[in-house]
């Protein structure tokens, strides 16, 4: 579990990451969400133990990361991946697996045993001895992933897993979150793929130095969409069929042939109202559809509200 | 400290630089070049004149082997570099430090990944050298110059102190540089101090006698020590992660 009380990392006069209170439950994957320097890495780093904070506190596996004396048993706990693969071009993976299991202490067994659990379960078995620096781009990230489960962590911290990697390995990582989700592990990914975060994360948080928003995918898109989307398909368009729709409060009415297309400002009229006052002034209906919201949506409303 | 993490990132390190050719060649070529090279001095110099004369033969011999303190402040420097500054490039600083090990392990174990194998090769060079110019001068001097104590204070103190402060020079040049080049370049600053002592004992400026030899050796270990207190202020998570940039 990690919990975080006004978490807050200065550096000099810039405030890199402002005042973050979050409670993360084991087994949850989590997604922090946010625009370039809006302070995902520095907060992924604090709850590493990689950096100090400046205020505030956080609870990592029941370790206090601010306690400098925890600091490196709470780096045993947790797994780090960085934004770069950072992988060593001359070691192969197995060698890169064996070196970092003796930095966790690992016995030669379980090292052993480990490394070929992971590099099947990333399909780099068949290339273990191959020197990292030979691996694509992809294969590198899925051995830097590995490097980071190595140890088997409780925690798992993952900043930009699947940034510039093909849809198959972006796949093979997005199952690999899910396996650790279904074995209890807490995971905080740090993504710009909002597509990713809708499909794996649990809940998201929008962060630009503080915490803008906190749900899950789906809520924040409900809450954050301030229009949706109607698409209703006629046998015939008829004036009379618009000044209806416009009298109940529809947008931006758009008829390209027999399809009209609108916008509904939320919690107002329905599409089953839109359909049934068309059907009462005599139009025949032969289609209706809500257009999806993306959480993409979501994010650049509640960006674009504080912009 | 914990030795076995102290091992295990100087044993990925030196595994590292085994796949440099350049530092391979500098670790192989340099003890071998220089340990056969400056005996051959005593063979072709004077030549004709009787070649060179039995009293100069103990001050050239012992600055000879001076030759190889000087080489203990090359090596190390390009060794480090590759280790620190080459982690830096590559970015495979924070996965290390995202583990349990401490600051000061990592500190140490690139230190002595970088210190070990210099010193063995200056030691096998001078061992070389020793050897070799034993045989060409103890038909003039009618004894065994090497071993002795200036050589054994040179091999046993001032190789291995000299490197450790080349090295620890590289980790405070490693946080400002962005090559592996540059850091070696200024890295080799260090021989400076070192080649000029080498320099003033040919011309018979100073005697490398056992007396100044230890004096160094002490000065030495000081430096080494504010150098170590000044590299491990530098390399720590906090500063490698926020400003080796």
């Amino acid at each position: 579990m990690i919990l975080t009380d006004g978490l807050t990392r200065r550096f000099g006069a810039t405030v890199a990451v402002d005042d973050v209170s979050l409670e993360i439950a084991d087994g949850e994957i989590f997604g922090l969400l946010g625009p370039n320097g809006a302070g995902k890495t520095t907060t992924l780093r604090m709850l590493a133990g990689l950096i100090g904070v400046s205020s505030g506190r956080a609870v990592v596996a029941g370790l206090d990361v601010t306690d400098p004396s925890q600091a490196r048993e709470v780096r045993r706990l947790v797994g780090v991946l960085p934004e770069e693969a950072g992988l060593y071009g001359d070691l192969s993976a197995v060698r890169t697996l064996d070196f970092f299991g003796r930095l966790y202490r690992m016995s030669a067994s379980s090292r052993s045993e480990r490394t070929e659990v992971l590099l099947t379960r990333l399909g780099l078995w068949e290339r273990r001895d191959d020197p990292a620096s030979t691996l694509s781009k992809g294969l590198k990230q899925r051995l830097a992933l590995a490097r980071a489960l190595v140890h088997d962590p409780q925690v798992v911290l993952l900043d930009e897993p699947t940034a510039n990697l093909d849809p198959e390995a972006a796949a093979v990582v997005r199952d690999v979150l899910l396996d650790l989700k279904a074995q209890g592990r807490t995971v905080v990914v740090n993504t710009h793929r909002l597509e990713e975060a809708e499909r794996v994360c649990d809940r998201v948080g929008i962060l630009r130095s503080r915490l803008l928003r906190v749900g899950t995918p789906h809520d924040l898109r409900i809450a954050m969409t301030q229009t949706h989307t109607i698409v209703i398909d006629l046998e015939k368009v008829r004036d009379s069929d618009l000044d209806v729709l416009r009298g109940l409060g529809a947008e931006a009415v758009v008829v390209t042939g027999n399809r009209i297309e609108l916008a509904l400002a939320s919690g107002t009229t329905t599409s089953a109202d839109l359909v049934a006052a068309l059907v009462a002034a005599g139009a025949r209906v032969s289609g209706v559809a809500a257009a999806q919201e993306s959480l993409e949506d979501a994010y650049l409303t509640i960006l674009g509200d504080l912009a | 400290m914990i030795l076995a993490d102290v091992l295990t990132i100087a044993g990925k390190d030196l595994s590292v630089i085994r796949h440099r050719r350049s530092i391979m060649a500098a670790l192989v070529l340099f003890p071998l070049l220089v340990g056969l090279g400056l005996p051959l001095v005593l063979v072709f110099a004077g030549r004709g004149k009787g070649g060179v004369p039995a009293d100069v033969l103990p001050t050239l011999l012992t600055s000879f082997q001076f030759f190889f303190v000087t080489g203990a402040a090359t090596l190390p420097t390009a060794i480090a570099a590759y280790s620190f500054v080459g982690e830096k490039i590559e970015r495979s600083l924070e996965p290390l430090l995202a583990t349990p090990v401490s600051d000061i392990d990592v500190l140490l174990g690139k230190a002595l990944a970088a210190v070990v194998p210099s010193v063995v090769s200056m030691w096998v060079g001078m061992t070389v050298f020793m050897t070799v110019a034993d045989v060409e001068s103890h038909g003039k001097l009618d004894y065994w110059f090497f071993p002795n104590a200036t050589a054994g204070i040179s091999m046993l103190l001032l190789v291995p102190l000299v490197a450790l402060v080349s090295a620890e020079v590289s980790v405070l040049v490693s946080a400002r540089s962005t090559d592996v080049r540059s850091a070696q370049q200024l890295g080799t600053l260090v021989v400076i101090p070192f080649a000029a002592l080498y320099v003033a004992s040919e011309i018979g400026a100073i005697t490398l006698d056992p007396g100044p030899m230890l004096a160094l050796a002490a000065g030495l270990v000081v430096v080494a020590v504010a150098l170590f207190f000044a590299a491990r202020a530098v390399f720590n998570r906090e500063e490698i992660l926020t400003r080796w940039t």
